[in-house]
């Protein structure tokens, strides 16, 4: 494909008027073209190089089993870890039935129109900014009633519901019409149809949808600062209370100016990125798969 | 592919048994448009309670709110003007950088890397876009930041855009300008992503016509690709603007979080969302508090009003295409 005309002998474009600049105006676009991609993903290397160069050796079993003490320089995240678990795990409870729930709707009962417009509203749902919700969620329920795990929680939900309904739109959209028809050629009704048939074909997109959000609502600081940012330095389970996160740690800490807080905001860095990377990858082998299964049958 | 079976379909069944089924075909309907409507509601819900939160600065201030350059908790005065100065100039930049940036990628990846080297790029570009703000932001302030102030500013300030005023000052690692870099590489995934697909749209017959015309690749892109992808790629770009608009935690880790508005780039500033973020520990009065939910209204509408627009665009884009 990247083969050029011009060395053969018949080529009309020899003859064409000013050639040799717009060849080279053609080589030079190329050049930037090249130049911009290795840009980008010198970028992507680039933090992460940091990231492991400045956090890893800040890693131990310390790091991950003790949480940080109010002052002196040894402790870990293990407060950070066990409250973003659960606030991204309760997330997940609150945000998937109901996407899931919205993308049936969308793709197995409303019309066209209708369809169309649910999925402009989850778009635009998708475009709040995330420090909106969190405002939102620290308007409605935190004023009042203070800061709580479960608000953080809800909040995430809120930008999980979106990017997973429509991850589940659009594979339910591609589940074979074949399968619901031998379906309901059987006898079987609509909802067992879509219960037993449709669902499971599409398990792997929805799988790769969830797993996308999760990654990245794992990261997301905005939404919890109003909500759940206020804590104790502490393992705690209790979800009623304020719970210490992983981004609002690393966010705190990188605004600090002491160098073992900036020090352990690097490793807590690189370990949400270690899961967020884990993530993206387990995303696409979902999709890899899915994609071969259907290729197959 | 399941393990269902289908006797419940096959078996003779009662009338009662059949009503069963239908009521369970009704409930499930019923669930499944409550789940709809309650995500719309929900839409409806949040842009309603953020005007209603924002109300007694609404009544106190009224529309100059958005001009009046000023953040006060002491005289209790509050304006917008300094915020948005502070996003729309530092998505303006990140855009100015992107949009080249982006198209240029995407073309590197659909027209001229092999698909060996085109798959692993692509991959990186689109980890670009999963590197959580807070982590960016973290990069930006310690590492990026400081290498801005240190050859970045100075270069710029060595060329002839140097006797610019926005580019006078002495460099600093926090300010306008290294929030907008920063801005810059999260939204370059983002509208890369997309042209990406809108590239590998078009039809090879209009490209192969236009080469075969005697054109250049670069004209045949130029010429025949973005004429066809143009309302594609505003549309892009407009998704990017919206993301770069509503970021919140990396800019206020970056651009310094100062009340005013730096006569300088270098300087910093603040933005919308930086602003909204910063305050999370409490506002001390109710002006303050419903100033900062103000501050949110202003927020969401810019970003709403750019996201619908390039939905729009995006949705007519489809139809044309449908029918050419």
């Amino acid at each position: 494909v990247s083969q050029l005309a011009g060395t053969d002998p018949y080529d009309i474009t020899v003859r064409s008027n000013g050639l040799r600049r717009r060849r080279v105006v053609e080589k030079v676009v190329g050049v930037l073209a090249i130049g911009s991609a290795v840009l980008a993903s010198g970028i992507l290397l680039l933090v992460l190089g940091t990231l492991v160069y400045k956090g890893f050796s800040q890693l131990s079993l310390d790091f991950f089993t003790k949480s940080r003490p109010l002052f002196g320089e040894t402790g870990g995240i293990a407060d950070a870890l066990v409250g973003s678990a659960l606030i991204v795990g309760m997330a997940m409870v609150m945000a998937i039935p109901m996407s899931v729930l919205v993308a049936i709707y969308i793709s197995e009962y409303a019309g066209p129109r209708v369809g169309r417009a649910l999925k402009i509203v989850l778009d635009v749902l998708n475009g709040v900014p995330a420090i909106v919700v969190g405002i939102f969620v620290f308007g409605v329920l935190v004023v009042g009633h203070g800061q709580s795990a479960v608000f953080g929680a809800f909040a995430l939900a809120i930008l999980m519901l979106p990017m997973v309904a429509r991850a589940t739109q659009e594979i339910l959209d591609v589940v074979p019409r074949s399968l619901r028809d031998a379906s309901f050629a059987l006898g079987v009704t609509k909802w067992r149809t879509t219960w037993n048939i449709v669902l499971p074909a599409a398990l792997g997109g929805i799988l790769t949808g969830v797993v996308i959000a999760v990654a990245r609502v794992a990261g997301e600081t905005a939404p919890l600062l109003f909500t759940t940012s206020i804590a104790a330095n502490q393992v705690s389970t209790n979800v009623s209370e304020a719970l210490p996160t992983l981004p609002v740690t690393i966010f705190a800490f990188s605004e600090s100016s002491d160098p073992n807080e900036q020090a352990a905001a690097w490793a807590a860095a690189l370990v949400l990125i270690a899961f967020v990377l884990v993530m993206n990858v387990l995303a696409k082998l979902f999709a890899a798969r899915k994609r071969r299964q259907l290729e197959g049958s | 592919m399941t393990s269902t079976t289908y006797e419940e379909g096959l078996a003779p069944e009662t009338d009662l048994r059949r009503q069963g089924i239908r009521l369970g075909d009704i409930a499930f309907k019923g669930i499944a448009v409550v789940a709809a409507l309650g995500a719309t509601a929900l839409l409806g819900f949040i842009a309603w309670k953020i005007f209603d939160l924002a109300r007694p600065a609404i009544q106190e201030f009224g529309f100059s709110f958005i001009w009046t350059e000023a953040w006060d908790p002491v005289t209790q005065q509050f304006g917008a003007l300094i915020f948005i100065y502070g996003t729309v100039v530092t998505s303006a930049i990140a855009l100015l950088i992107a949009t080249p940036l982006s198209i240029a990628i995407a073309l590197f990846l659909t027209e001229i890397a092999p698909r060996r080297v085109a798959a692993p790029i692509a991959t990186m570009v689109e980890l670009l876009a999963a590197i959580p703000s807070v982590v960016l932001g973290l990069w930006g302030i310690l590492v990026f930041g400081p290498w801005v102030r240190d050859h970045l500013e100075p270069w710029i300030q060595a060329t002839p855009l140097g006797w610019l005023p926005v580019f006078s000052g002495s460099p600093s690692a926090s300010g306008i300008f290294t929030a907008a870099l920063v801005l810059t590489i999260m939204i370059i995934p983002i509208t890369s992503a997309i042209c990406r697909e809108l590239f590998i749209r078009v039809p090879r017959e209009l490209t192969d016509g236009a080469l075969a015309l005697g054109s250049t690749r670069w004209e045949a892109i130029r010429g025949v690709m973005f004429a066809y992808a143009a309302p594609g790629i505003v549309a892009a770009v407009l998704l990017g603007l919206g993301r770069a608009f509503g970021e919140a935690i990396a800019v206020n880790q970056t651009i310094g979080n100062r009340n005013a508005i730096p006569t300088s780039w270098f300087e910093p500033g603040d933005s919308l969302g930086s602003k909204i973020a910063s305050e999370y520990v409490g506002a001390t009065s109710i002006q303050q508090a419903s100033s900062i939910l103000y501050l949110a209204a202003i927020l969401m509408v810019i970003s709403l009003v750019t996201n619908v627009v390039a939905q729009f665009i995006v949705v007519r884009f489809e139809r044309a295409r449908r029918a050419v």
